[in-house]
């Protein structure tokens, strides 16, 4: 449904976007995902037809982004970061403008406006001023307005942005309901919404993809070793980490945090994926401590994320 | 024809703001007062005299002293005013982020352009059409020649014309609603001021100088000619401004 290949865009001399590929099929809902100026927004800018490529090729729904513009932008849906809105329109008059200029005739603005306040719980606002609405209602009118026309493609950048919790609860709900019959892309830089609302995740860094994957795929393939946490009762933790770190298959232990007066937690990584909580067990048991605890972390996509957009490896205090 | 969303649109938001019934107050309350008080007063003046003066009584033409100088005074006004209603058209748009929107949606860029000028006309001919008061009530009371206040009327509208697509021309550079009025009124000040200034240069320099400069094309109107010359300058020059709007809006292609 959307192709990009090799796309490129300068903004004077710097480079929004560097060589960006990607495909996204039909019924797909995509993540992009990265942190602010990494490039999301230009791509989707590129992808809505309001800046051409410096270079390399998009195609929507096999329209080319330069060449077939006006047939990409009548098949798009798009809310972009700032919710374009005119404040001094009705929500119904200005949901009915977009319509008319998305080509629908009369009978069918008329229902579409309807049906579309109703899924985006625009109802009891509908003769209100949007200059005069909160930020949530003024989110969802922006929804509203790019899922007017029905589009085989939508791209929603930062929408659950300035929401309170439960209106974000809303959206993702709203997008996800759109899964099957449309594709969408949904930008953003909360990660757990990606491994909620969608079925791929593009991680974008300095204008380049650095992953494309499910968000459960991700985590497996970038998890190269294990971690485990172990709460031990003990005398001398310098000890407990010594014998910890000794263990075959370790690559590092520490002191995590003190549970208790004389409880320690501990963080053991292993440098491969071979099983060694039984290993460690046995290790802290022969030495007559107590073992309270063991169990291994999954690392998030949180983690999986920091390590790829920094360069440096991630200090591992933060990621527990 | 989807430029027509975009022209009811914009209807929609003049009179949706207070600005546009504001604008349109003091048009017609500035060219009242002014004619008023200054034209047809002295139009009194002279007839009185005429009464008394055979020899007045000749070149007594209401059309000549009075409707002439309620056009005059139209134009002038609309210096003032027209920039007011332009400066909004693509500054606004860029400023509140709906631009994005405006060039995201299915529209040429031409389609979005002339839905925008022909609203803003709209608004302005619907103020001229309040200002027929004064011939109407002239006509009362004396009997002016009707054919050449049509005419004049016909120059002030292609005036108008000219006005709005320069004053969206500078709209569509900035996002700053108050440069693009100013900025407006600067230049179209300058255009005026370089009629000024032709008598001052040689007469080469004269002539083209007294060919630039806008007002001078609404003469032959207000004397009830149409000049197809004028005629034609208003709508080069019109459309050599739209023109120029669109390379303008077309340079968010390469611009960041």
């Amino acid at each position: 449904m959307i192709e990009v290949d090799g796309v490129t865009k300068y903004y004077g001399p710097f480079p929004a976007i560097k060589d960006v590929s990607f495909r996204v099929e039909k019924g797909e809902i995509v993540g992009f995902l990265g942190p602010n100026g990494a490039g999301k927004t230009t791509t989707m800018k590129i992808l809505t037809c309001f800046h051409p490529p410096t270079f390399g090729k998009a195609k929507v729904a096999g329209f080319d982004v330069v060449e077939d513009s006006l047939e990409v932008r009548k098949r798009v849906g798009y809310l972009p970061e700032t919710v374009p809105l005119y404040t001094d329109q009705t929500v119904r008059s200005y949901l009915n403008f977009i319509a008319e200029v998305r080509g629908l005739d009369r009978s069918q603005r008329k229902k579409r406006v309807g049906e579309v306040m109703e899924e985006c719980g625009l109802e009891e606002v509908r003769e209100k001023l949007i200059g005069k609405l909160s930020k949530g209602y003024r989110q969802r009118v922006g929804i509203a307005q790019a899922l007017i026309h029905k589009p085989e493609v939508l791209i929603l950048d930062e929408p659950t942005i300035g929401l309170d919790p439960r209106q974000i609860i809303e959206i993702r709900h709203l997008i996800r309901g759109l899964a099957g019959e449309r594709t969408v892309i949904v930008s953003t830089h909360i990660l757990p919404e990606v491994s909620m609302v969608c079925n791929r995740a593009l991680i974008i860094n300095q204008g380049r993809i650095v992953a494309a994957d499910t968000p459960e795929n991700l985590t497996a393939r970038l998890q190269k070793g294990m971690r485990i946490h172990i709460q031990v009762r003990d005398s001398d933790p310098r000890e407990v980490q010594r014998v910890l770190e000794s263990t075959e298959g370790v690559s590092r232990a520490y002191v995590d945090k003190e549970i208790s007066q004389g409880v320690h937690r501990y963080v053991v990584e292993s440098s491969d994926r071979t099983d060694i909580r039984g290993k460690l067990a046995r290790k802290v048991v022969e030495r007559g401590w107590d073992l309270l605890e063991l169990h291994s972390v999954e690392m998030s996509l949180e983690d999986i994320f920091l390590q790829l957009v920094t360069e440096e490896p991630v200090e591992t205090e933060t990621l527990s | 024809m989807r430029w027509v969303a975009i022209y009811k649109k914009e209807l929609r938001s003049y009179f949706a703001s207070p600005l546009a019934y504001v604008i349109a107050f003091v048009f017609i309350a500035i060219v009242g007062v002014w004619w008023f008080f200054w034209d047809f007063q002295r139009f009194v003046i002279i007839s009185m005299q005429a009464a008394q003066n055979p020899y007045y009584a000749e070149a007594l033409n209401v059309n000549e002293i009075v409707i002439r100088n309620l056009f005059g005074n139209l134009a002038l006004v609309m210096l003032f005013g027209l920039p007011l209603l332009t400066m909004r058209l693509f500054a606004e748009e860029k400023k509140t982020g709906t631009y994005e929107l405006l060039f995201t949606l299915p529209l040429r860029d031409w389609e979005t352009l002339l839905g925008k000028f022909l609203a803003c006309w709209t608004v302005f001919l619907l103020m001229l059409l309040l200002t027929a008061v004064y011939p109407v009530t002239m006509a009362l009371l004396t009997n002016p020649e009707p054919i050449p206040i049509l005419v004049g009327y016909l120059g002030i509208t292609l005036l108008g014309g000219a006005f709005i697509s320069f004053g969206i021309f500078i709209s569509s550079l900035t996002e700053n609603q108050i440069i693009a009025a100013f900025g407006t009124y600067g230049l179209l000040l300058v255009l005026l001021a370089m009629g000024w200034s032709s008598s001052f240069v040689g007469p080469s320099v004269a002539e083209v100088l007294k060919d630039l400069n806008i007002f001078n094309h609404l003469q032959s109107f207000l004397k009830g000619v149409i000049d197809t010359r004028d005629v034609v300058f208003y709508v080069l020059f019109s459309y050599f401004f739209l023109f120029l709007t669109l390379r303008s809006l077309e340079s968010r292609r390469w611009r960041g």
